[in-house]
């Protein structure tokens, strides 16, 4: 409905070397993506935002052929095509450089950069001389004075993801798609990177460039398009939008906050925390010396790009990491000891980010899973009682309105929604006086996430004090009396519910992203 | 608003009222159809053909109370340790040391038996009385157990690892015990009042010898833990899921060796068993039966991968390689061929249950696409 240049793109669909068009994409539980259009210009950077859970990681795992669409067309070179694999996508020429870094730490540089592409002699031997001599030129076009022979796991961060760039250089590729190839990099490396595009860009490569920086979008970007909530929300030349445009259009329309009838009236103080740190391998902090405190009946957000270290925050007062330091103090005492079950018996609970690694045990029914982290409450002398974790899962599933044929059901069976709600319900059988929430509605479908979104406002309510994290704006401003925003593990900024705005957290979160900060820590290291 | 008020959703759990819930009947009956009913009963359908099979090819000579007590008194040791094994196993782990372990507590009662403890210092030798002498080859085991799961969770070494290590010197501990000899009359002496270490080989009790009223204790008894106690809960979930049992605040480290300490005390006590048997200890007794233990377990349908499994099926497990070993025997198939056919109904029995769990998983997908693509298409339908 968004598609205002349509007329436009008709006539520039002839320098489309790829466009996807009409893609979805269904999970279990949810639709990643709804009848998207994508178009790929030739020899341009080709710049995709959206919010997190917006689809672009999921569009671009279809395009790289890691995924297969559920409908939809690719076409190359105005063919239809079919791109079921990572292998097929590199006989287009479609080569990709992931957020996750992707390489083996194991083995050295020229290695990574010739996996399964080796150079061999016609005994099958590897050339390793030859090899090293391609990957020492490579690298020197990047200014990179790295020795092919360095093993990858004694690269720092920003020099492995120079490393991928290289290795997706070597393959020759004819499209390469850069998801947030910035954000581990420093001032310089980013400088280098955008002179290596503007290069393959005369070359005759194009680039998709995904990216959460959208004043870097507007610097290296020749078009863009913008996805929300799994749909195409626009797409436009570059040189005619301005960033507030695309803060529009990535957030979009809808009000953005729908008052959730709760009396916003906070109790004392609960937890206070006070210098937390957690120092980072091989120098600097995750966290890096954050206070702060939350009240009774308080629901704290905490917003923040992606590696900002809000999920390690939660981690670190959870009890995760034995090495972190700093003060938690609830109801003005300090929480003593550093296991994970002397801060859950204290009041502190999580809800952890991935409900598949770390939230749910998948081999257990539903009543197990919830009673898991409670079940000295339903001893009978050495035994568990099973009529009294019966009654307790039964009345959670009631109130948080779980759907489940009956408490033995397998929790592998369920929704993604359900699946939280389960995770919800361990957490509140331990009976926690703070809930740490991370991520709460990732991965569940719109539906439940207002439930998940409801269940939290009546559990601030009775009293919980409530941290939650999420990458979502709308969802932080929508659900937080105060919100805290995090950049590079520090608090970048701090807003009441009444002066938060959609600019004003974006704008914070990308404190410390710049040149003056990140140029300095990285010579430091250097 | 959707949901229904929170109000008591912080409380502690309170208290049942009278009325029983009839969630669980009905939660049994919706998870039982003849398929799975006969899928998880599988091991045990193998074991009545089996024995059938024998008692065919065995006219008089199978279904006869004698043989019938010697099989289940074999029975009773690959039991005892498939019953340690299977928590160790539950949990995600593997103890190759229990062979060994075994061994030298074998050895360690022979030698307090036949040798007594010198103590130099005071310039005598202390003769325990037989009681004390299993409590100690017990707590040898136990302690063997609890070496293996402090290497495992505090140093971080792989399971496989640090029990194989245990593995050799547990066993060279009982070569060095007596410098390779065999502590033989194990019968005590009535001046050291040592006597009675043969009675729980060969003792009966209601005509069933001691080893299988042990085997039934403690299959009751570890039934009982993994199901009905908060420790064997959190073994499953330990197997299943180590990072979210860790993050619902299980103890992880603190149970895995406890699991190991399990395993240590169930192979000290077949240890005994067997040197009470053959009123000897012989270190290189158990040699091989880690294989056993962990055969055992896999063919009771626990996972290797942790968190699915029973103790039952571990019982049955034993039962079924018991029933298969003696019924060769009395059939006088060679022991090579014996040695053969074990291998490949283990290789077979697990072969089916992965290619099972493959079918169930594929058909769990395939419903849940459906689902989403009929919901996803129902409201986008007007675009």
């Amino acid at each position: 409905m968004a598609v205002g240049q349509a007329v436009d793109d008709r006539v520039r669909l002839d320098d489309a070397i790829l466009s996807a068009s009409q893609i979805t994409k269904v999970y279990p539980g949810t639709v990643a993506l709804d009848h998207v259009n994508f178009n790929v210009y030739h020899g341009k950077v080709n710049v995709l935002v959206g919010e997190n859970g917006a689809g672009k990681s999921t569009l671009m795992k279809i395009l790289a052929g890691v995924e297969q669409a559920t409908a939809g067309q690719l076409i190359v070179d105005g063919q239809e095509v079919g791109i079921r694999s990572p292998h097929d996508a590199a006989r287009y020429g479609i080569g990709i450089i992931y957020q996750e870094l992707d390489l083996f730490p194991n083995l050295n540089v020229s290695e990574n950069i010739f996996m399964a592409r080796e150079m061999t002699t016609r005994w099958g031997t590897i050339k390793h001389r030859a090899q090293e001599a391609f990957t020492r030129n490579l690298l020197a076009r990047l200014e990179q004075p790295i020795d092919p022979r360095t093993h990858v796991s004694d690269l720092r961060v920003g020099q492995q993801q120079i490393v991928e760039i290289a290795k997706a250089l070597a393959e020759d590729v004819r499209i390469l798609i850069m998801d947030e190839p910035t954000s581990a990099l420093s001032a310089t490396e980013v400088s280098i990177l955008f002179r290596i595009i503007h290069e393959l860009k005369s070359a005759g490569v194009s680039i998709i460039y995904i990216s959460h920086r959208l004043e870097e979008v507007l610097e290296i970007g020749d078009y863009i398009t913008v996805l929300r909530d799994g749909h195409l929300a626009a797409e436009a030349p570059i040189e005619t939008v301005t960033l507030p445009w695309i803060v529009e259009k990535m957030v979009g329309h809808s009000p953005t906050r729908q008052l959730d009838g709760r009396e916003h009236q906070f109790g004392s103080e609960i937890l206070r925390v006070e210098g937390m740190t957690l120092p980072r391998h091989g120098g600097g902090f995750v966290v890096d010396h954050i206070t702060f405190s939350i009240r009774a009946g308080e629901i704290l957000g905490i917003y923040g790009l992606m590696g900002a270290g809000r999920t390690e925050l939660l981690e670190c007062l959870i009890g995760l990491h034995p090495e972190a330091t700093g003060k938690i103090l609830l109801d003005n005492r300090p929480v003593r000891g550093n296991s994970i079950a002397e801060r859950i018996r204290a009041g502190l609970m999580l809800i952890p980010e991935d409900r598949q690694r770390a939230g749910l045990v998948q081999t257990m029914s539903v009543a197990h899973n919830m009673t898991l982290a409670s079940l000295q409450n339903y001893l009978r002398w050495f035994f568990l009682s099973n009529r009294r974790e019966l009654q307790n899962v039964q009345r959670l599933i009631r109130d948080l309105a779980v759907k489940v044929s009956g408490p033995q059901q397998p929790v592998t069976s369920l929704s993604g929604g359900n699946q939280q709600k389960v995770v919800v319900g361990k957490a509140l059988l331990t009976a926690p006086r703070v809930l740490l929430m991370d991520e709460p509605t990732r991965g569940i479908d719109v539906a439940a996430k207002d439930e998940i979104f409801q269940i939290m406002s009546q559990l601030a309510q009775q009293g919980l004090a409530v941290l939650f994290v999420s990458t979502e704006l709308q969802e932080v401003l929508r659900m937080s009396d105060r919100i805290l925003v995090m950049s590079k593990g520090r608090i970048t900024g701090g807003f009441d519910r009444s002066e938060a705005t959609e600019e004003a957290l974006v704008e914070a979160s990308a404190v410390a992203h710049g040149p003056a900060s990140t140029g300095g820590d990285d010579r430091a290291t250097n | 608003m959707g949901l229904p008020a929170l109000e008591v959703m912080i409380v502690q759990p309170t208290e049942a009222p009278s009325t029983l819930p009839t969630g669980r009947l009905r939660a049994v009956l919706e998870r039982v159809s003849i398929q799975s009913l006969l899928f998880q009963l599988r091991a045990f359908i193998a074991l009545i053909i089996l024995f059938l099979f024998f008692w065919y090819k065995l006219p008089g000579i199978w279904v006869k109370s004698d043989t019938l007590i010697i099989m289940t008194k074999h029975v009773a040791q690959n039991a005892l340790l498939g019953i340690g094994a299977t928590y160790v196993i539950l949990a995600a782990g593997i103890d190759l040391s229990v062979g060994s372990i075994v061994g030298l507590t074998g050895m360690v009662a022979g030698a307090l038996i036949s040798q007594g403890l010198k103590l130099p210092l005071f310039g005598v030798i202390v003769y325990f009385h037989v009681w004390v002498i299993i409590l100690i080859a017990l707590l040898v085991g136990v302690l063997i157990g609890l070496i293996n799961g402090i290497l495992i969770t505090r140093l971080n070494v792989a399971p496989f690892i640090a029990t194989l290590g245990m593995l050799y010197v547990a066993r060279g501990s009982a070569l060095l015990l007596s410098d390779g000899q065999i502590y033989a009359n194990l019968g005590g002496s009535p001046d050291l009042g040592n006597t009675g270490f043969p009675t729980l080989g060969a003792g009966t009790f209601l005509r069933l010898p001691y080893p299988i009223w042990l085997m039934i204790i403690f299959t009751i008894i570890g039934i009982f833990v993994a199901q009905k106690t908060p420790f064997g809960r959190q073994v499953y979930a330990i197997g299943g899921n180590r990072r979210a049992a860790e993050l619902s605040g299980i103890r992880v480290k603190r149970l895995l060796t406890l699991t190991y300490m399990i395993s240590g005390f169930f192979a000290a006590m077949v240890g005994l068993i067997i040197a009470s048997l053959l009123v000897a200890s012989h270190p290189d007794a158990g040699n091989t039966y880690e294989l056993n233990a962990i055969a055992v377990v896999v063919l009771g349908g626990t996972s290797l991968f942790g968190g699915r499994g029973t103790i039952g099926g571990s019982i049955i497990g034993a039962f079924v390689i018991g029933v298969l070993g003696d019924g060769m025997v009395l059939m006088d198939i060679s022991t090579f061929w014996q040695t053969v056919i074990k291998g490949i109904v283990i290789i077979a029995a697990v072969a089916i249950d992965q290619l099972q769990q493959q079918l169930q998983e594929r058909a769990a997908l395939a419903r849940s696409q459906a689902q989403a693509l009929q919901t996803s298409q129902s409201p986008t339908a007007g675009h």
